[in-house]
């Protein structure tokens, strides 16, 4: 366990980031024009990083795969960031969003990172103001918040249906400012193919031009990498169709550990599948339960006279509607915690009270809303999201309730990192949804945005330099040391492996049968025996997509196939890890769900003596299983209770 | 649902291209208009229909209309038929069975072909780059309340800055202008008080880059403002022009060096 | 000069453009007023019209804004024209299918190609009367003898008589409706001037104006063909 050292520092919760920074070790001007760090990714936490660094003085290199950093799928997040400020004068704090959050990630995340997380919520606020982001205000010209699942106070920021995207471009305007004085250089339409080490610390990575096709090689003194989530895995996810875990799977392979990999979130309110051409699904923004009311027909013969077409929505009499959340969770109602929302739509859609065409779905209504606020309140709450519903499903959310299933949308695992967002592999940090740290099981609404922005903007500037102190006497790397030349050899090799398959099936087909495995057994709910077949499968997908994949093309120029195929290789080892880390985890807890460890009442029923510890991976070879180390979490300043939305 | 698509076709951006037909049959009317794309290059990729196998490119990321990626001019318009919508939010059901779909890249001197229907936007960076930020750096800023901001200028900023970049108003436009999207920067900025302090240097150094790098200029067409899958008003085009001759204005006043109309 | 003009950018160039064009909005108000008394609108019509010349040609002011005019005509033409180029060359290769964008008009994407006719027109119209009075060409020759290079009433009425001459008339001046219709309002937007409330006003008496321009030159070679 001497590995797993996560570096918590001394002294009572709310002065350990104090006390860390007041004994970090620093870099001096001049020296920082000496150091290179490369940073993968443009969303929120590697733009906002990347324009940090560059503003204290180090030569930043910045890479995108998308034709720029403003297209980083942070963008796509709707609802809103989370802060501790208080302005409403409802009771938040620092504290409570601290507890809200260990409380909503059920106990499996590390107190001293949220405890930070939460304390420097309000400087995001701020510093996003202060960029031009155009919150939004009341008449009085002050900002205005809504409320979010797991809180009991209104602590959302908002812009807006699109939160994510002022956000993402303040940092990308921030970013731009760096590359105009020079200090940060971009390379988009670039994909990450390995890291390369050298005497075990992580000096560079190898990249693939996308528009030439040729394979580079980039040095520098650390690496950072925020390369979002996994979520593809399941083929259909809210994620958008470039995300992909190769970087950081990369990064695993060559050492460093992952972190919590079988918590996934599900998230309750996404548009529901409709046909087998589908490639990505939708999200309808959290805020939506602030005035929706999620329900399904009481009796059975209802919701079946409804899937055939025969009944609408509106024919249900209020006296025939089931409220399920507000029925079993009357605290919260319908601002339950994400998992808890997504498992009692799954739950009634399996008991047989599904409605829409598939019987996978469920109402969320906002009639009560509209008679309650008026028609023009409800679109200038959600106007945008109305919109986009309607251009998806057709159909009018103001007449006909909406209808929502959960889909894969956030991965609370990742990159296990110590509380300064280091991996195993020193030199290498990890931020933003690329990392496991600051969610536990579960992550709570428009928590995202701020541990984004947190990690780039207020976290790494000071713990990268802790690290990047000792380096100042180290020259700038070349890239022609063997290691650079191994590792882009490996790289080379293996995109022209995928090509020679030569095979029969498209990586798409190949995809979408991952995704139904994973989705099927490793999704909402999982038991033992669906996981032990999953892996099994998976092994056998992974089997034959290395035998009869087939990517054309070549490796010079534009080759979509060819980085999807390389994606989903990674994906296919990605996977088993998944099911394998979820096999092991003998509990329920956040959006990991054993139906072996449940509740009377179908609650998710945690074993804390067990399993109270992150579950970190160590990579041993393809064939060979990876090893388990645990590192213990220990709640020394809450006290850990069962989650309760109820009362 | 039946489809012709004649789709353009070109290997790089030095080689010549040209239109190709497709057919694609049983496509549901729910079915997205880039899903489509993807059944066609699932047939081109396993049925082998034609060789050397080469699926159609084009660039798209998010697929809810947000990340500005998916860039077509389809039947003459920029994203396609439908009014304020992305490609990828545009459904087949916009389309009538046997109809036949031209599908082109944006075309435009500043936006050069990479392949087929992708398209190098790197121009509107650069044009950011310049100024289409608020020069703060990280920490040291006053609390998130200590500027009230009105209501109503909140909410026009916003609008401007709902911009996703995507470059529709520049294939729209008849003088391929991307006037649009610089006039959403500056107007969200100019609407702002944080954004004023450098309000004169932003609207000179944006709009000398924007005819640096080769786009032409405002014919008051407003094409732009029609086919902006985020409806983005040509009014801010207008505040541009007025934050514009106010810098230039206030230049000249302070004497600077250069001075003139640069 | 082309240096110079290259290097003024867009938008200073689209402002230059719509003060020299909305100098030339109010001049063709003026105009218009005077050719309205060609025809018989009062008993003393060919009176006030002859005073109207007289005062044109000799009030030295007049002379001093004759020089402006000039300037706003050839600064307008040249920067439409220099915008033109930069502005085709900014999509060097086309659409295949064309436009179908659901914008205001057609009178803004034509602006050049009405902006051509104006000038065809400029020169038939120069070559008519404003040359004449300068002594570089013959008056037109008809009917009415003309009796002095300042006789703009008898040149008027020798060059209306001619139907062909009436008709392309017509024509040229529909032109000019339709560039001015887009231009009206384009000046302003150009000028940063657009407004949620007044814009739709601007537009309004844009339109206005170019219809009342546009019929009351026409009017004047269509008295002479109907009679």
């Amino acid at each position: 366990m001497t590995r797993l050292n996560s570096k918590i520092p001394e002294g009572p919760l709310h002065q350990k980031w104090t006390n860390y920074k007041a004994n970090q070790k620093l870099v001096s001007p001049a020296n920082k024009r000496k150091l290179e760090i490369i940073v993968v990714g443009t969303g929120l936490a590697g733009a906002s990083a990347a324009a940090s660094f560059g503003e204290m003085g180090f030569n930043v290199k910045v890479f995108c795969i998308q034709d720029s950093p403003r297209r980083a799928h942070s963008i796509a997040a709707q609802g809103g960031i989370n802060a501790a400020k208080n302005y409403p004068n409802d009771g938040d704090s620092i504290w409570r969003l601290f507890y809200d959050t260990i409380k909503g990630g059920d106990y499996r995340a590390r107190e001293a990172n949220v405890y930070r997380l939460a304390e420097v919520s309000n400087n995001i606020i701020d510093q996003c103001v202060a960029q031009g982001v155009p919150f939004a205000r009341d008449y009085a010209g002050y900002l205005d918040n809504r409320s979010f699942g797991g809180a009991q106070v209104s602590r959302t920021f908002y812009a807006r249906g699109q939160t994510g995207q002022q956000l993402l471009l303040g940092a990308y305007g921030a970013l731009s400012k760096e590359i105009k004085r020079g200090t940060v250089q971009m390379f988009n339409r670039h994909e990450m193919l390995d890291l390369v080490l050298v005497d075990g610390r992580a000096r560079g990575i190898i990249a693939r031009n996308l528009v030439t096709g040729t394979i580079e090689r980039f040095a520098a003194h650390a690496v950072v990498l925020a390369t979002g989530g996994y979520g593809n895995v399941y083929f259909l996810s809210t994620n958008a169709m470039n995300s992909n875990a190769s970087a950081a799977w990369k990064a695993y392979k060559r050492g460093a550990f992952f972190g919590n990999p079988a918590f996934v979130q599900i998230h309750p309110t996404c548009i529901p599948v409709h046909g087998d051409y589908q490639s990505k699904l939708t999200l309808m923004s959290e805020s939506l339960r602030n005035d929706g009311r999620i329900w399904v027909p009481k009796k059975k013969e209802d919701a079946e006279a409804i899937r055939a077409g025969k009944l609408k929505a509106n024919d249900i009499p209020e006296e025939d509607r089931d409220y399920y959340l507000e029925r079993r969770y009357p605290a919260f109602g319908n601002l339950v915690p994400r998992d808890v929302a997504s498992r009692a739509a799954k739950e009634r859609c399996d008991a047989g009270y599904g409605v829409g065409p598939t019987g996978l779905a469920v109402y969320l209504d906002f009639a009560d809303s509209i008679k309650r606020l008026g028609k023009e309140v409800i679109e200038g709450r959600y106007g945008n999201l109305f919109q986009m519903y309607e251009k998806i499903v057709d159909e009018n959310p103001y007449e006909n309730p909406m209808m929502i299933y959960p889909a894969v949308h956030y991965t609370m695992g990742g990159l296990w990192v110590d509380y300064e967002l280091q991996s195993t592999i020193p030199g290498l940090f990890v931020a933003g949804e690329a990392n496991f740290s600051d969610h536990g099981a579960n992550r709570l609404g428009a928590s995202a945005l701020m541990q984004g922005l947190a990690d780039g903007y207020f976290v790494l500037p000071y713990t990268i330099q802790n690290y990047l102190a000792d380096q100042i006497t180290v020259p700038k790397f070349r890239t022609d040391l063997p290691e650079f030349e191994a590792a882009e050899k490996e790289a080379r090799d293996r995109l022209q492996r995928l090509i020679s398959i030569q095979g029969k099936y498209s990586v798409d087909t190949y995809h979408k049968r991952l995704g139904k495995i994973m989705w099927d057994y490793v999704g909402m709910a999982r038991d033992e025996a669906g996981l032990k077949f999953a892996i099994d499968e998976i092994r056998k997908l992974r089997k034959e997509f290395w035998e009869n994949v087939y990517v054309p093309g070549k490796m010079e120029g534009v080759n979509d196939e060819l980085m999807k195929a390389e994606r989903l290789a990674d994906y296919m080892e990605l996977a088993e890890l998944i099911a394998r880390d979820a096999l092991h985890r003998n509990e329920s807890c956040g959006g990991h769900f054993r139906v072996e460890y449940q509740t009377e009442d179908g609650e998710a029923l945690r074993n804390d003596d067990d399993y109270k510890y992150v579950a970190a991976w160590e990579w041993k070879g393809s064939d060979a299983e990876p090893v388990l180390h645990r590192e213990p979490l220990n709640y020394e300043f809450v006290e850990i209770k069962t989650r309760n939305y109820k009362s | 649902m039946n489809f012709t698509l004649k789709i353009w076709r070109q290997e790089n951006a030095k080689a010549k291209g040209r239109f190709k037909t497709y057919k694609v049959e049983n496509i549901s009317p729910d079915c997205s208009f880039l899903e489509m794309l993807d059944i066609l290059n699932q047939q081109l990729i396993e049925d082998k229909i034609e060789l050397p196998v080469d699926p159609i490119a084009f660039d798209h990321d998010c697929r809810e209309g947000i990340c500005g990626m998916c860039s077509l001019y389809i039947n003459g318009r920029p994203h396609g038929p439908e009014q304020g919508t992305t490609v990828c939010q545009l459904h087949m059901r916009k389309f009538k069975d046997g109809d036949t779909i031209t599908i082109e890249p944006w075309r435009a001197k500043a936006f050069p072909v990479i392949k087929d229907l992708m398209v190098d936007r790197s121009a509107f960076d650069k044009i950011i780059q310049e100024g289409g930020y608020i020069s703060v750096s990280t920490g040291g800023v006053p609390d998130a309340n200590a500027i009230p901001i009105p209501k109503e200028d909140a909410d026009l900023a916003m609008d401007a800055a709902a911009c996703i970049g995507c470059g529709a108003c520049v294939a729209a436009c008849k003088n391929a202008s991307a006037m649009l999207f610089v006039a959403a920067k500056v107007s969200q900025f100019a609407l702002l008080p944080q954004g004023k302090v450098e309000a004169e240097k932003r609207a000179l150094a944006m709009v000398a880059k924007m005819d640096e790098l080769g786009f032409g200029s405002c014919t008051n067409t407003y094409a732009c403002e029609a086919e902006c899958p985020k409806n983005i008003s040509v009014e801010n085009i207008a505040r541009l022009n007025r934050e514009y001759l106010k810098a230039k204005v206030k230049k000249a006043d302070r004497k600077r060096e250069g001075g003139g109309f640069g | 000069m082309s240096q110079t003009l290259l290097k003024i950018s867009s938008i200073s160039k689209k402002v230059f453009m719509s003060l020299a064009g909305l100098f030339l909005i109010i001049f063709l108000v003026v105009h218009l007023s005077i050719n309205l008394f060609i025809l018989p609108i009062t008993e003393n019509h060919q009176e006030i019209f002859k005073q109207a010349v007289e005062f044109m040609t000799t009030f030295p002011l007049i002379k001093v804004m004759e020089v402006v005019l000039f300037g706003a005509f050839i600064l307008h033409i040249i920067l439409g024209v220099v915008l033109q180029i930069e502005n085709w060359m900014a999509r060097p290769v086309g659409y295949a299918v064309s436009t179908k964008s659901k914008t205001d008009s057609p009178f803004s994407r034509f602006s050049i190609h009405t902006g051509v006719i104006i000038f065809i027109f400029l020169v038939i119209h120069f070559m008519n009367f404003y040359f004449v009075k300068l002594g570089w060409v013959d008056p037109p020759a008809g009917d009415m003898p003309v009796a002095d290079k300042h006789d703009f009433y008898n040149m008027a009425l020798n060059v209306f008589n001619n139907p062909v001459y009436s008709v392309l008339y017509i024509v040229l001046i529909l032109g000019l409706g339709f560039h001015l219709h887009h231009a009206f309002q384009a000046a302003f937007q150009s000028l940063g001037l657009n407004h949620p409330k007044y814009t739709p006003w601007i537009k309004g008496i844009g339109l206005i104006y170019s219809i009342v321009i546009t019929i009351g030159f026409i009017s004047i070679p269509l008295y002479f063909l109907i009679n």
